[in-house]
């Protein structure tokens, strides 16, 4: 198979604090694959370090040859933990920022999501709800015609009905040569659609595996195997 | 198509079966021609490659052939099709058979039971 991404012995720690330890990942061309762990498991430390938000202690990460960086930001769409659109502007204006800022963001694309999601491209953001504002910068984010969609939370705060709607986004917009990195709580609601999960323990690597071979080994579903493992 | 999928057991088996089950209820004719993956993936809201992963089953075993150039069909073997459709039957049967025995019922007992109900339905 095709490598996308590859992280070699990745150690991340903040002030005495180790967040991620010896990661060794290789992700592959045409997948979704979810990132999954409990609150402070190193998800979005990962996430980060892949998007070049933070530089790793040692170790490394490349993609088609270059570390993180202007090259891989192309290759890289990436929605993060946190909003950070101004929200003084209008949903227009913001897809008309995302176009001037990426060659590969599709505005008619846009347009249709926002359109299917009931959402005013007139309205200005600090009028929406906070997952309305979420719906916004996930449509910003799937528009882009990336190699690797990192999405951090993407549907936490998003409606059961709208979720749907996302995930069959995701479907539809697979395509063989780009992959989707999902981090996310919401196991069930997902695990339809996985192609791998990752599971992070304490900052480490617990398990990568696919989900079908997982449920087959262990006859249960990601999300039932999920709560055993961290059973608290 | 109506499909029901849990997550307790692996997608593309469940996809395979309720495929089949399409198949034998003649939902899928035979000789019919077949959705894309990518359609038929996110009309069951599942994983492209999982649906895939299913065919590529499917193909094996001869249900289901692609024609490189106008698409992937169903098998117009009726005798593949009938086979599928007793073994389905005796698969149901088994299953059957294994609770009733749960109940503590031997094969005679089972095999009267049926007689009367079936008569009682006429």
């Amino acid at each position: 198979m095709n490598t996308l991404l590859e992280c070699k012995s990745l150690y991340k720690s903040f002030s005495g604090f180790t967040a991620l330890s010896n990661i060794d990942l290789s992700l592959q061309k045409g997948q979704i694959i979810g990132l999954l762990g409990p609150n402070g498991s190193g998800k979005s430390t990962l996430l980060k370090l892949i998007n070049g938000l933070l530089v790793p202690d040692t170790g490394s990460i490349t993609m088609g040859g270059f570390n993180p960086g202007i090259e891989t930001k192309k290759m890289i769409s990436y929605l993060p933990e946190r909003t950070y659109l101004a929200d003084w502007m209008k949903v227009s204006d913001i897809v008309c920022f995302f176009k001037d800022f990426y060659d590969n963001f599709d505005s008619a694309k846009a347009y249709d999501m926002l359109k299917s999601l009931h959402i005013e491209p007139n309205r200005r953001l600090k009028t929406l709800s906070k997952g309305t504002k979420e719906k916004v910068q996930l449509i910003l984010v799937m528009s882009r015609k990336a190699d690797l969609y990192c999405l951090d939370e993407p549907i936490g705060g998003v409606d059961p009905a709208s979720r749907d709607y996302i995930l069959n986004t995701i479907i539809k917009n697979y395509s063989e040569n780009a992959s989707v990195l999902i981090s996310t709580h919401l196991i069930a609601d997902i695990e339809m659609i996985l192609d791998d999960v990752i599971f992070l323990k304490d900052g480490s690597i617990f398990l990568h595996s696919s989900v079908d071979d997982l449920r087959m080994k262990e006859q249960k579903s990601i999300d039932t195997l999920f709560r055993e493992v961290f059973k608290c | 198509m109506q499909w029901e999928l849990n997550s307790e057991r692996p997608v593309y088996l469940q996809l395979i079966e309720q495929i089949q089950a399409g198949i034998i209820s003649g939902y899928f004719k035979p000789g019919d021609k077949l959705p894309s993956v990518r359609d038929l993936a996110a009309d069951a809201a599942v994983n492209p490659n999982t649906m895939q992963r299913a065919f590529t089953e499917l193909e094996r075993t001869g249900l289901v052939y692609t024609n490189r150039t106008s698409g992937r069909f169903i098998t117009s073997d009726e005798k593949l099709i009938k086979e599928l459709k007793e073994q389905s039957a005796i698969n149901e049967i088994k299953e059957f058979l294994n609770k009733m025995k749960q109940l503590g019922l031997d094969t005679e007992e089972i095999i009267e039971v049926i007689r009367n109900l079936a008569k009682e339905l006429g």
